[in-house]
């Protein structure tokens, strides 16, 4: 009994997100038809742009890469019921860290100790940003969303301040931007690819969240504080260090996308570095439902879907948006999925319907 | 440059007008966001739905105008940006009350969602010119020129300045004011009063993003008067710490939205007169505002006086 219980609840895990998708993808289909375009043609380039090719899927996995992390910022504290959408905050700090210490070790040491430090920096850098959101939570009972979010505009603004003026590098024209990294600090590509190392950086990110949350004691208290705070709190969990430490590590993880694409992708710091993967990356942690490992597999899905949003400008004239309005309809899909869990006859067991209690009317 | 025949004056007078220009959104907004929390939920949505009313009234402002005339379209345009605001706040309405929805989650997707169809469907017009909302010239009996743009109002910010007490009479001695403070504050004994909680909260949220759809006009077809992608620069969000600063109460939302109007010209001010070295750091300081009032008025040990009991909580009729 327990097992077909077990069954039932995995399918309805796997099978109700997918779902979820499916519906997103036909609204979405038609909203590009009132648009003008050809739905099927859409979805024929988004799935070509996206998965069709090696080519493609290595676009795919580039854009996987900082998405993996930026969503590790939002999934980390959703463990303890706080919800943090700082994540493009934290990313910009991370890169803007990454960008003076390896604009600052510069020649004097070899490039892979640069790295390192870079990654250290940007981690730091964005785990202490986040940390600053943990703090105001728990000695201030600042609401996290708020802060967080208000946060990202500071963040920004103190990019821009820095690229524009302190950092400048007036050589470069195109824009305003920091001085370029040297060659031998740039992140490689793993051998044969134009795939970056930032996705192992993501891969070996999200496996260790999911060590920590799952198989730690660690993970266990903090789980145990976001079920309940008030027990947590009674059974003598420390729930200020736990709060503290978990927004740290969800920070570093943010700050290091923002390492990552300073070193992989952008090499020099500029208003670019803010190009929404923190958004993103909230959508890729809900979609998920807040799994380490399942973070993985959506943050592939959307890096496919940024991957094809030049193609939907390019060869269906939509404009760039496009892509934002689909994720928008996506996330408010999963949303409303989650509200179905337990109450689809399809996904219930029969011997839990058959002993099921009474309904007690709502309170 | 003119602004230097006055000099140093020229930056409390900038911050002057640009109060009185900036505090229009502000002030609609977050007359929204209190009625939406008043119920009981929270919207962080608006953003979208501010750019969502920024977009449509300036499109259907400069659609409108060989029909309509430069003096009716903006008009019109005030009015469908409030409908764009209620189509968007009644998605939110009905998603943010399903069981195990977080509002909060369904804010930040509604967020995304409003912002993309925003600039999908304002693509094409970013770069004509639609007419604008007519001014009321405070400044006529200077002669300085920066006194006269200074005190330059919007009719929409009278409205504004109007429906806040409205809003808190609407609380304080209608018997639907007190429906909605019944539901936000204790949703068990709105329950018992036979009340229901789903359309009242519906209903809130809706007439919420409608004065936020509103609030979105003023920024296209008043200042800054022109649709971009970057209209709107998160002061939906801010919005949302605006009426916990306000204590939920509109009256304070108004004196709120003129400290937030004149924190955000600070930054054009002093770089009206020349200093634009820290533009970008100056202009942090409505975000920095609003996390400094946060911190010194929110307290772990209490909740804030004056907000709805059951704010936030997922107390849904499941």
């Amino acid at each position: 009994m327990l097992n077909t219980r077990h069954w039932h609840r995995t399918l309805e895990v796997v099978c109700l997100p997918i779902a979820a998708l499916l519906v997103a993808l036909l609204i979405f289909g038609g909203f590009c038809a009132m648009a003008g375009a050809n739905p099927f043609a859409v979805y024929g380039s988004i799935y070509k742009a996206a998965l069709g090719s090696w080519s493609a899927w290595q676009n795919t996995l580039i854009r996987a890469a900082p998405l993996m992390l930026t969503a590790l910022c939002t999934v980390l504290p959703a463990r303890l019921g706080l919800v943090i959408i700082g994540n493009e905050g934290a990313l910009v700090m991370g890169g803007l860290a990454a960008t003076l210490v390896g604009l600052g070790l510069g020649t004097s040491l070899p490039g892979v100790v640069t790295q390192v430090g870079m990654a250290v920096g940007g981690a730091i850098a964005g785990g202490l940003w986040i940390m600053l959101v943990g703090v105001l939570r728990h000695y201030r009972g600042v609401n996290e969303t708020i802060s967080s979010l208000l946060m990202n505009y500071i963040a920004i603004a103190l990019l821009n301040h820095l690229v524009e003026g302190p950092m400048r590098d007036p050589e470069f024209v195109t824009k305003p931007s920091s001085r370029a990294l040297l060659a031998a600090n740039w992140l490689g590509t793993l051998p044969g690819t134009r795939i970056h190392y930032g996705l192992l950086y993501g891969l070996i990110a999200c496996a260790i969240a999911y060590i920590l949350i799952q198989h730690t004691p660690f993970g266990f208290a903090a789980r145990t504080a976001g079920g309940n705070l008030r027990a947590a709190r009674i059974a003598g969990l420390p729930v200020g260090k736990l709060t503290l430490t978990i927004c740290f590590l969800a920070g570093s993880a943010a700050g290091l996308a923002g390492m990552v694409e300073i070193a992989a992708v952008q090499k020099r710091a500029n208003a670019s570095l803010v190009s929404n993967y923190g958004y993103a990356g909230i959508l890729v942690a809900f979609v998920a439902r807040h799994h380490p490992l399942a973070t993985i597999l959506v943050a592939i899905l959307l890096g496919g879907l940024l991957a094809s949003g030049g193609i939907l400008q390019r060869s269906h004239h939509l404009p760039d948006a496009t892509i934002l309005v689909f994720q928008g309809i996506v996330f408010l899909c999963v949303l409303f999925s989650e509200s179905l869990y337990g109450r689809l006859p399809l996904f219930r067991d029969r011997v839990a319907v058959a002993t099921k209690p009474p309904l007690t009317t709502p309170t | 440059m003119a602004a230097e025949s006055i000099s140093w004056w020229g930056v409390p007078l900038g911050i002057l007008g640009g109060t009185l220009r900036g505090s229009a959104p502000f002030l609609f907004v977050s007359l929204g966001e209190c009625l939406t929390e008043k119920s009981g939920k929270i919207n962080l949505g608006l953003e979208g739905t501010l750019l969502m009313g920024a977009m449509s009234a300036y499109a259907i402002s400069y659609l409108a105008q060989p029909v309509l005339g430069p003096t009716l379209s903006p008009w019109l345009g005030v009015l469908v940006a409030g409908l764009a605001g209620m189509a968007l706040g009644s998605i939110h309405g009905w998603l943010a009350q399903q069981p195990r929805v977080n509002d909060v989650a369904v804010g930040i997707a509604m967020l995304i969602f409003g912002s993309g169809t925003a600039f999908f469907l304002g693509k094409s017009f970013i770069q004509p010119q639609a007419p604008q909302l007519p001014t009321i010239e405070l400044g006529i009996w200077s002669s300085l020129p920066q006194v006269q743009s200074a005190l330059k109002i919007s009719p929409l910010f009278l409205l504004g300045m109007a429906i806040a007490p409205l809003m808190a009479w609407f609380f304080r001695a209608t018997r639907w004011g007190l429906y909605v403070r019944a539901v936000g504050d204790s949703p068990d004994a709105a329950r018992a009063m036979g009340i229901s909680i789903f359309k009242v909260r519906l209903l809130s949220i809706i007439a919420g993003s409608f004065l936020a759809g509103i609030g979105g006009a003023c920024l296209s077809l008043y200042y800054p008067g022109v649709w971009t992608e970057r209209i709107s620069s998160g002061q939906g969000l801010i919005a949302v710490a605006l009426v916990i600063f306000a204590r939920w109460n509109p009256i304070q939302c108004l004196w709120a939205s003129l400290l937030f109007g004149g924190a955000q010209a600070i930054g054009p001010a002093f770089q009206a007169v020349g200093i634009d070295t820290y533009y970008y750091l100056f202009n942090t300081a409505p975000y920095l505002l609003t996390l400094l009032i946060m911190v010194f008025t929110c307290s772990p040990k209490r909740t804030l006086s004056g907000a709805p009991g059951a704010l936030g909580m997922n107390n849904c009729n499941e």
